[in-house]
Order: structure tokens, then C-alpha cells, then sequence
């Protein structure tokens, strides 16, 4: 249950979005331009949405790293398998060198952000990553800290059923994160 | 040295947050509606709310401007300090001890927060808008203290910057504006 009264109809971050819709419109505004703008990263939406859903999972944070693994599927065109791969391990994930140096510093600033070493930096630079990415990366890291953070610190309720997050996943690979949620009926 | 490319005029997180502006605006809207926005707890406590887990982080920068931004509403320089070293024994009230203790917490882990802490803090009056602030504050500095780290901005170590930066975000809040950091 959540540690306070929020909208039942509404899972996770929707719900506290519901309860104080003035702090879910900065918030919403922050994941649409770092994870969902294509023009506002060299970083493609589905690379971006990978960072946050890694992230999210070594938070341990369910709503989020289900949700945003669904959207990184359908912003990959569909691809569950490099999803759960990346979840798993992305040093053995069928993503691209940059990518994985990439996620190993997501990796460090999910711990803390003095985790990340000038070798961490220099790997990624290697492996052709920019500095607006590596900014990218680290900051989408440091987001997902905050919204897992937010999500799970209020107690949130994260549907058990994969078929949900998978359609909250098309509709915000499809129309970003500015639309209306629907509303998801809780098991009793 | 900073990771990536950082005006040095500009340490800690005011680089960061001149270097991509269209992230920035967000996240300094997001901060000054919870840090001065209407709220029935002070700006002196949330701002304290944002240096201990800025303390926990051990994110040097954070914790020394929160604690000049503290510093320049509270009374006493030694409350900010005290509730660094233990939140149980320092000089403010037990309700905002409940919320601190909730937010260290968020810091380390939002599943942290037990029904128990929640149910402490409901037993000093803390009412849901406060849990929730409380809550979305300290995972909100769980960002800025990785985003500062992370990219490897400068820490001035003059403590005089600090007290320059603490009147900044007294006088002018956390909204972008005009020649905000001349007086830095």
C-alpha cells in the first residue's frame, strides 16, 4: 500500500503525477527531452531508454524498469531480447561498444556519482561516445535515480502483469511522455 | 577537472546546468517548487532536507551551497551542522526529525522507507504533502548530487563561494535568470 493517499486507478509514477500535477510537469518535461526528443540527443530514444532501463533495474525498482523496458522495446523496433540482455548484463548484450561503456558508467553513477573514473570516461571516449553523450548518459543515470527513488520511496503500486507495462510501453514509445496515462484496474 | 568541457567560471552544478540548457529549465523549475514553492514546511527545513542527503551522498559541492542556503534562513549556522552529524539529537523540531530520517532513506534507497518510519513521522502531524515533498526532494538531490559528481565538476574549496551561492539561491531561487551568477 502507499505510504500515502494516491489515485488507485493509476499505477507508479502516474499516480503521484495525479496526486501533484505541478511537480509532474517539470518531471514530464525532463524525461520527454532527455529520453524521448529524437533532435535532442545524438543518443537514439531507444539507446537513452535503455540507459534508464538498466538503471531502474539495478535500483531494483519494478514500475520503472518494466515500464521503460517496454519503451526501449518498442523504441528498438520490437526487440525484447537486447532489453532483457542489457537487464542481465550488458557486456554481453548485442548492443554497440559505445553503448555498453556507456551503460558501465550509468552502472557507476547509480552508486555514486564519484564511481566514475577518468578510465571509465577515456573507455567510452574509445569507443567514439561524445562528450554531450557522456553528459547525456550520466545525467539520464542521475534521473533515474531520482525517479525510482520517488516512485519507490512513496510505496507506489507496480502491476504484476507484463501485458500492462507492455501497453504503457507502446503508448509512450509512440506518443512520449506528455499524453494522458490510461487507467489500470488493480487486482484485488 | 570536469569530465566534459565546463565554463570555470561556473563550478559544481551551475556549469552543468548552463552546459544543456533545455534539460536545465525542468529540472530548476522542479527544484524551486519544492524548495520555495507554497509549502507548510519553511524553506530553512527543506533546504536541510536537501543538504543531509547531499551529506549521505557525500557530494561535497551540494552539501556545502544547501547548507549556506540553510544557513541563510535559519537562525543558528550550528542547526545545519548538527543535523549533519545526528538528526536524532539536533535542535529541530521531531516532526522535521521523522521527515530527515525519511529522507536519508530516499538517499540510499527508496525501498528503504518503512511503514514504521512513514507511521513515526504521521504521529508528529506530518501530513501526506509533507511525505511527498520530503520524499520527492531527497530524490531529487539523489540527482543533482550524482549529476555534480559524475561529470567531475570542480569543488571551490573556499568557503566564502559557498556563503556568495547560498544568498544566490536566498535572493533569486532556483529559476533561470538574468546575470544570475555575477555576484558568484
Amino acid at each position: 500500500m502507499p505510504h500515502i493517499a494516491l489515485p488507485a486507478e493509476y499505477p507508479g509514477i502516474r499516480s503521484l503525477f495525479m496526486y501533484s500535477p505541478a511537480t509532474a510537469k517539470p518531471l514530464n518535461d525532463l524525461v520527454q527531452t532527455l529520453l524521448h526528443d529524437p533532435a535532442t540527443s545524438t543518443l537514439t530514444p531507444g539507446e537513452r531508454e535503455l540507459i534508464a532501463t538498466y538503471t531502474s533495474s539495478l535500483n531494483e525498482c519494478k514500475y520503472c524498469a518494466n515500464t521503460h523496458g517496454a519503451i526501449a522495446k518498442y523504441q528498438l523496433g520490437g526487440d525484447e531480447n537486447v532489453v532483457k540482455a542489457v537487464r542481465a548484463n550488458p557486456a554481453t548484450a548485442a548492443i554497440s561498444p559505445k553503448l555498453k561503456a556507456l551503460l558501465n558508467i550509468a552502472a557507476k553513477v547509480q552508486v555514486n556519482g564519484k564511481n566514475v573514473t577518468a578510465a571509465d570516461i577515456a573507455k567510452a571516449r574509445e569507443e567514439g561516445a561524445t562528450d554531450k553523450e557522456i553528459h547525456d548518459a550520466v545525467l539520464i543515470a542521475a534521473a533515474f535515480c531520482m525517479f525510482n527513488r520517488y516512485v519507490d520511496g512513496l510505496a507506489t503500486w507496480a502491476p504484476d502483469d507484463p501485458a500492462v507495462y507492455d501497453s504503457i510501453g507502446k503508448q509512450r514509445a509512440s506518443e512520449g511522455y506528455l499524453t494522458k496515462p490510461f487507467k489500470v484496474a488493480q487486482r484485488q | 577537472m570536469p569530465y566534459i568541457p565546463l565554463k570555470e567560471d561556473l563550478p559544481g552544478i551551475t556549469g552543468l546546468l548552463d552546459y544543456r540548457l533545455d534539460t536545465a529549465l525542468p529540472i530548476r523549475q522542479l527544484t524551486h517548487i519544492l524548495l520555495r514553492g507554497d509549502s507548510t514546511l519553511t524553506e530553512g527545513e527543506r533546504e536541510l532536507i536537501a543538504t543531509v542527503v547531499s551529506a549521505g551522498n557525500e557530494c561535497q559541492f551540494c552539501t556545502a551551497a544547501h547548507t549556506a542556503a540553510a544557513n541563510a534562513y535559519l537562525p543558528d549556522p550550528s542547526i545545519a551542522e548538527m543535523v549533519k552529524q545526528d538528526i536524532r539529537t539536533a535542535p529541530v523540531s521531531e516532526k522535521m526529525k521523522t521527515l530527515l530520517i525519511i529522507a536519508r532513506a530516499v538517499q540510499q534507497n527508496g525501498r528503504l522507507v518503512t511503514p514504521e518510519m512513514v507511521a513515526e513521522a504521521r504521529g508528529q502531524s506530518a501530513t501526506d504533502r509533507e511525505l511527498h515533498d520530503t520524499v520527492l526532494i531527497a530524490a531529487l538531490f539523489s540527482l543533482y548530487n550524482r549529476y555534480v559528481d559524475g561529470l567531475a565538476t570542480v569543488t571551490p574549496a573556499e568557503p566564502a563561494f559557498y556563503d556568495r551561492l547560498g544568498h544566490i539561491l536566498q535572493q533569486k531561487g532556483y529559476l533561470p535568470s538574468e546575470d544570475r551568477y555575477v555576484t558568484l
